[in-house]
Formats: structure tokens, sequence, C-alpha cells
């Protein structure tokens, strides 16, 4: 039973993380229906920045905003400059996917320049060797400071979206583009504002997954892909099924990982993968997809 | 000046004459490469024309069909794992490619019962959950990868004393241009015009007759021989195998090549082959630089130029065929 609630724990903690990378993809595909391939490279970017400042000796308070901005300012000028103008053309989806890929590349390329490839440790306040026991359970400081940053920002999220007018104009613009334009919401704005929070929501994931990975420019990509499973399962316009997809997703793998084989863990989250998409593609959560001819 | 009456004809690759005799002097130049250029392009180019097996393949898939796949690295290992333990039990080379390339095929047919029912970023998820997989299966079992040594490929053998190098070269050559010739007579066929009308409406192409499970379930398989095969070569190119050859980076030059080069076109195939293969050759010094020009290059294209480097090629051939009007 011991065993049991550790694996949980650590499956929380590592899904909650999950859930926070699947909620930048979830909130760019909801409202621009585009499939991010850059959110891993564009978080590594930022957490990167975050990494710069912390090693100048500037205090995380300081790191952390900046990095969170400097991943947002990416992703917005990267809606504006290209993105917004491959759409007005009608850019296929399949373009738009590989417009992603190629900025994925540029901010890879741009990561090795300015910090190198090779893996160094991250400084954080939070570690993960002060450890307490707390009932059956070793609670380490990081996994506590993970699950309270994640279960904040989805709460800040919920509370954005569902309660403030910003919120709805971003709803009504991933519900209908066209009819939103005619009542007069500034669309162009909203959908660049869903790409910055996305991209800060990677970068903010990413500062939290440094400390527990080793930092180099490839580090985000296992998560990512294990997010883009954790937002398959939960349905890829779900909101709510971004975070349920993650912390399943999280919990699943932990315990595959304790009591299965551990070598294959990761391949739980892509076997899972193609589970939910043969059963259920739109997910747990989503909505079912209805096409036109 | 042509009259186009078939489809077939519409695609022709040599129209006139002319064109007959530059083709044939460019074959003639490059199988001669090996007496004339320099050493170190002997092997650049042999990497180029295997590389555009592989891209031709990816662009049958993407181009023609209209089918995403993430999952080409996996496909590649397939190939070159399973042409690799051929090699070591003595399967001569031709057998030993041909198996590689049906083992992979096989493998494609399967991956491609996803996409009778999912469409684009769901199918690229899938295909991309199959690539991973692939991958940590090789790199987890010691049996399959050959543990840590990896796997050591015999080497061709060349007859009648020729240099090896130059030998690779020819064999690589050789199968580049079949297959640049299959793949132009299969785009001008009923399979190539089913898969361009799948890649514009699945469902308007059903209505008129496509059985869409077999050409979607096709494009998969003859995409994947395609990759099998360029696996295969890259194996006895290599003469190495590990795993980590085969991750996520090498899906992602095969889409360099095919959107560089020119979506749904055999020339521009080569093309990106070329691109993908010669950036980081010229740019080894900067490592970062290669990711950039890749990423930079690849939004140049989606924004200016669709057809990409073929675009370019077909309007430079316009605009001599019509000066000095335009």
């Amino acid at each position: 039973m011991g065993d049991f609630l550790q694996y949980t724990l650590a499956g929380l903690s590592a899904g909650s993380l999950y859930a926070l990378v699947a909620l930048g993809l979830v909130l760019v595909y909801r409202s621009t229906r585009v499939l991010n391939f850059a959110h891993a490279d564009v978080s590594t970017f930022g957490t990167f920045v975050a990494f710069a400042l912390l090693t100048a000796n500037k205090p995380l308070w300081l790191a952390l905003p900046v990095a969170l901005l400097a991943g947002a300012g990416v992703a917005v000028v990267f809606y504006f400059g290209v993105l917004f103008h491959a759409q007005r053309r009608g850019a296929t989806p399949f373009a738009l996917v590989i417009l992603t890929l190629g900025l994925a590349l540029i901010f890879q390329g741009l990561t090795i320049y300015f910090w190198g490839a090779e893996p160094t440790s991250f400084p954080f306040p939070l570690s993960d060797s002060k450890v307490w026991k707390v009932g059956p359970v070793y609670v380490n400081e990081l996994s506590i400071g993970i699950l309270a940053v994640a279960a904040l920002a989805s709460l800040l999220l919920y509370l954005l979206t569902q309660k403030t007018r910003l919120g709805l104009a971003m709803r009504a613009t991933s519900e209908n583009l066209a009819a939103a334009q005619t009542l007069g919401i500034p669309t162009r704005a909203v959908l660049a504002f869903s790409w910055g929070m996305a991209s800060a929501l990677g970068v903010l994931a990413g500062t939290f997954l440094a400390p527990v990975l080793l930092l180099d420019p490839f580090f985000m990509l296992d998560p990512f892909f294990k997010a883009l499973a954790a937002a398959i399962l939960g349905g890829l316009n779900s909101l709510p099924g971004a975070v349920v997809g993650g912390l399943v997703l999280g919990v699943a793998e932990s315990l595959a990982g304790g009591y299965l084989a551990i070598e294959y863990k990761g391949s739980l989250a892509f076997v899972l993968i193609v589970v939910v998409l043969l059963v259920r593609p739109e997910g747990l959560l989503g909505k079912e997809f209805q096409e036109r001819v | 000046m042509d009259l186009v009456e078939t489809y077939r004809q519409d695609l022709r690759f040599v129209r006139k004459p002319l064109q007959r005799v530059l083709l044939f002097l460019l074959i003639l130049a490059l199988a001669t490469l090996p007496f004339w250029g320099p050493s170190a392009w002997l092997n650049r180019a042999s990497l180029v024309w295997l590389t555009a097996i592989g891209v031709m393949g990816q662009n049958l898939l993407i181009g023609y069909a209209g089918l995403i796949s993430f999952g080409q690295a996996g496909f590649l290992a397939i190939g070159a794992y399973s042409f690799g333990h051929l090699r070591i039990l003595g399967v001569p080379f031709p057998l030993a490619l041909a198996l590689s390339g049906a083992a992979t095929g096989a493998a494609g047919w399967l991956v491609g019962f996803p996409s009778l029912r999912l469409k684009g970023p769901y199918l690229a998820i899938a295909t991309l959950g199959f690539g991973t997989a692939v991958y940590q299966i090789f790199a987890n079992t010691d049996a399959l990868s050959g543990g840590r040594q990896g796997l050591a490929i015999p080497l061709l053998e060349p007859p009648f004393g020729l240099a090896r190098d130059r030998y690779t070269y020819w064999i690589f050559l050789g199968l580049c241009l079949l297959f640049a010739g299959a793949t132009f007579n299969l785009v001008s066929s009923y399979l190539g015009r089913a898969f361009v009308a799948i890649r514009d409406s699945d469902i308007a192409a059903e209505a008129m007759g496509v059985n869409l499970t077999r050409y979607k379930l096709l494009a998969f398989a003859i995409s994947s021989f395609y990759t099998g095969v360029h696996g295969a070569l890259m194996a006895q190119y290599l003469g190495h195998l590990e795993p980590q050859a085969f991750n996520i980076q090498e899906t992602l030059n095969f889409f360099v090549g095919v959107i560089v080069g020119g979506l749904a076109s055999v020339e521009g195939s080569i093309f990106g082959a070329a691109f993908a293969i010669l950036v980081p050759v010229a740019f080894g010094d900067f490592r970062w630089l290669v990711p950039v020009l890749f990423g930079a290059s690849i939004l140049a294209v989606l924004l200016f130029e669709p057809m990409g480097l073929a675009g370019i090629w077909l309007k430079t051939r316009l605009y001599f065929r019509m000066w000095p009007f335009r």
C-alpha cells in the first residue's frame, strides 16, 4: 500500500507537468486548429532564458516572469509574423503543422547557439533531495512545488477562460471565428494572446521540469510527446481534458514503471495514443468531431 | 506546340528531343562523377541518392496522397535493421534489399490502418507514436539492435576489382534513377490519380469510386517500401547501426527534404534530398546553424514558394520556354 501511494504521488507530480504542457497544446489547438510542434522548442528556449538569469544570480521571482514573457513573446511574434498570414492565404492544416516544425527547428538551433548542446544542471531553489516522511510515503520539496504550481496555474487558467471577458472572447473565437469577428471581438489579438499564454505555460512547465531532468536543448521533447498523448487522451479541444489526461497518464506511467517493466515506461504513452485514437478519437472529455464535405 | 491529350502526357518529364539529349547528358555526367569529381563528393553524392529514394517515398505519402506520417524514422529503422540482419545471415545484397523493403512495406500497411479513421493532426500523432515506439523497441532489445556494440553490416564486395566507393556510388545512383522512373510511372497511372483525388478531398474521391481503404493503405505501404529501401541503403552506407540514428530528428530531415524540394514532385524530391544532405555538410562547423537554416527555409518555402525548389525549377524552365515573352 505504501508503494502504491508512493508511485501514485510520483505519478501525480509528473502528470501535473504533462498537464501544463498539454494545456498549452490544447489552448493553441482549440483557438487556431494548429497542432503546435514548436511547443517543446519554444518552451526549452524560455527555460534557457530562466537558466541564464538564474546562473547570473538573479532571483527566481525575477527570472521566472522574464522567461515566461520571453516564451510568450516568441509565440505572439510567430502568430502575427507567420501563422496569421498563412491562415489568411488558406494554408492546409498540414502546412500549418509544418510551419510550427520550422519554428521548432529555428529555436532548436538558437538554443544550441546561445547555450550549447551539453547537458547542464539547472540551479533551482527547490530540491528533490529534501524529503519528508508523511504517513507511509516520502514527499520531496520539488514535487510539492510542482503540484502546487500546476494546480495554481490550472486554477488561474480556469478563472481566466470562464470568469473574465477576455476568456469569453477566447471561447467565442475558438467556437466560431467568423461569428466572433462579426460581433466585434478583436480575434487576432485574442488568438495571439492564446498563443502567448500557451507558450508561457510551456515555459512554466519547462522551468519545473529542468530540475528533475537535466537541461539540454532537447530535454522537453520527451515530456512534449507525453503531453501530446495526454492531450489526445483528454480530447484535443478540451482544457479540463488536458489536465485529466496529464494526471491519468502520469499516474499510469508511474504505476507501470513500478509494477511492470521500467524499460517500457516511456512507450506506454504511445500505446495509449494509439488505443485512444482507435477507440475514442475525440478523447475522454472532448466533443465529437463532425465534418462537412 | 505541345498538345496534351492524356494525364500521362501532361505529367511527362521529357517533352522534346532536346530535353531527351540534355537528360541523357546529365545522367552521363552523374554516372561518370567518380572519374572527374573530387573523391569527397562521391560519398556525399551517394548519400544524396539514397536519401532521395526515401524522400520520394515520403513525397508519395504527403505530397500525392496528402497523408501525414511522423513515423518515418521508425520505418527507416525497420528497413535498416531487417537489411542488417539479413546481410549478417549471408543473404545477397539485392535480395536483402527487396526483402527489407517488403518488410517495411508490410509495417507501413499496418500503420496505415489508423489513417482510415484519423485525419490531420490526429494521424500525425498516431504515426509519431509508432515511430517512437519502434525506436524504443530497438533501443531496448539487444537481440535486435546488437546491444552496446551496435550492428556491423558486411561491406559490399565489388566485382572486377572496382574501387568500393565507386561501386557503391553506381549502385546507389542506379537505384535512385530506377525509383525516380518508377515514381513517375506510378503518379501518372490510375494509382497516382487516386492518391491525388484522396488528397484533394477523400469524401469526393470515394464518391467517384476510389476505394479509400485500399488506396490509403497502398499509399502507406508503397511509401514505407521506399523508406525501407532507403533505410537498407543507409545501413549499407554506414556499415554500422545504432538505434540512436533513428530518432525524431531523422523524421524531421525527411520533412525538410519534402517541403523544401517541393510537394508532389519527383525531381523536387531529389532536390530536397540534396538540400537536406548538403546543407549540414556545408555548415558542418556550425552545428546550431543547420536547424536554423532548415527551419527558416521551411517557413520561407511555405510562405513564398509553396512548390519549393521544384517550383523554382519549373518557373525557370517556363521563363526560358516563353522567352522573350512572359
